[in-house]
């Protein structure tokens, strides 16, 4: 328990700080209040999980990676709390349909991401 | 140097994520994951909270870095949500499915707003020095 913990927390860590600087990078660059570096980063964290996750289904990966890799990185590096937040600012500052728009937006292609990345890794494998 | 308090912040919410989340699992099994439910919408209710502080100027753009993006943005998760998410709609359950993703969101955006609601009952409180006017 305590090493996987410190596994958690190294990649939690690491996967904090990347969606940090990959949201920065992206805000600054795209001239939008519209929150595209959150939806970035949930959609392409939710791909990268399903691809770590089904390698580790499949035996590629060993099992502790999962601690490091899904639950520490990629579960540090997307964010619930930050992509509630911008929807409840797009509700009081923007309009419903940007509100829409982000809420199902994330919900559904986040879903679409994960399946894409676990049927990759699976036709991969070749199952 | 926000980078290493989103860091910091980000291993302690994880690692509060991963144990919360055990313990969560450990009592009401895998059939549906109530852990990251459980966590997703507490950390709205936390950030819509921190964030009015910040937005108040009470706390600062560090605390924001450390708190908000570091601790409640890696406490809470989207690609485990989706994933699990997923696990339902494969197993045939679509109840779940609902409950789960749209459940989730919606419940989420409910606790962002009641954690900004608090935060300015506490800030009344603290200016004026009693709960009412």
């Amino acid at each position: 328990m305590l090493e996987s913990l410190i596994y958690v927390a190294l990649g939690g860590a690491v996967g904090s700080a990347a969606r940090y600087l990959v949201g920065v990078w992206i805000m600054t660059r795209l001239d939008t209040d519209f929150p595209w570096g959150t939806f970035f980063v949930n959609v392409s964290g939710s791909f990268l999980i399903g691809v770590v996750l089904a390698f580790i289904e499949s035996g590629g990966l060993p099992g502790g990676a999962r601690h490091l890799l899904a639950v520490g990185i990629l579960g540090g590096y997307t964010t619930f709390s930050t992509f509630g937040y911008e929807t409840m600012q797009l509700l009081r500052f923007r309009s419903a349909r940007a509100t829409l728009f982000n809420a199902l937006g994330q919900l559904l292609i986040c879903l679409a991401a994960v399946y894409l990345g676990v049927v990759l890794v699976r036709g991969l494998v070749g199952e | 140097m926000n980078t290493l308090f989103v860091a910091l912040g980000g291993a302690v919410g994880a690692g509060s994520r991963y144990l919360l989340d055990s313990w969560i699992t450990s009592l009401y099994g895998t059939a549906f994951p109530w852990g990251t439910f459980i966590i997703n919408v507490s950390g709205c209710f936390l950030i819509g909270a921190v964030l009015h502080y910040v937005e108040e100027g009470v706390l600062s753009n560090r605390s924001r870095a450390f708190f908000a993006v570091g601790m409640l943005g890696g406490y809470t998760t989207f690609s485990i949500f989706s994933y699990e998410s997923l696990q339902l709609l494969s197993a045939g359950n679509l109840a779940g499915y609902m409950l789960n993703a749209f459940g989730q969101v919606l419940l989420g955006l409910l606790a962002v707003y009641l954690g900004v609601i608090m935060a300015r009952g506490t800030r009344r409180v603290w200016r004026t020095g009693r709960g009412s006017k």
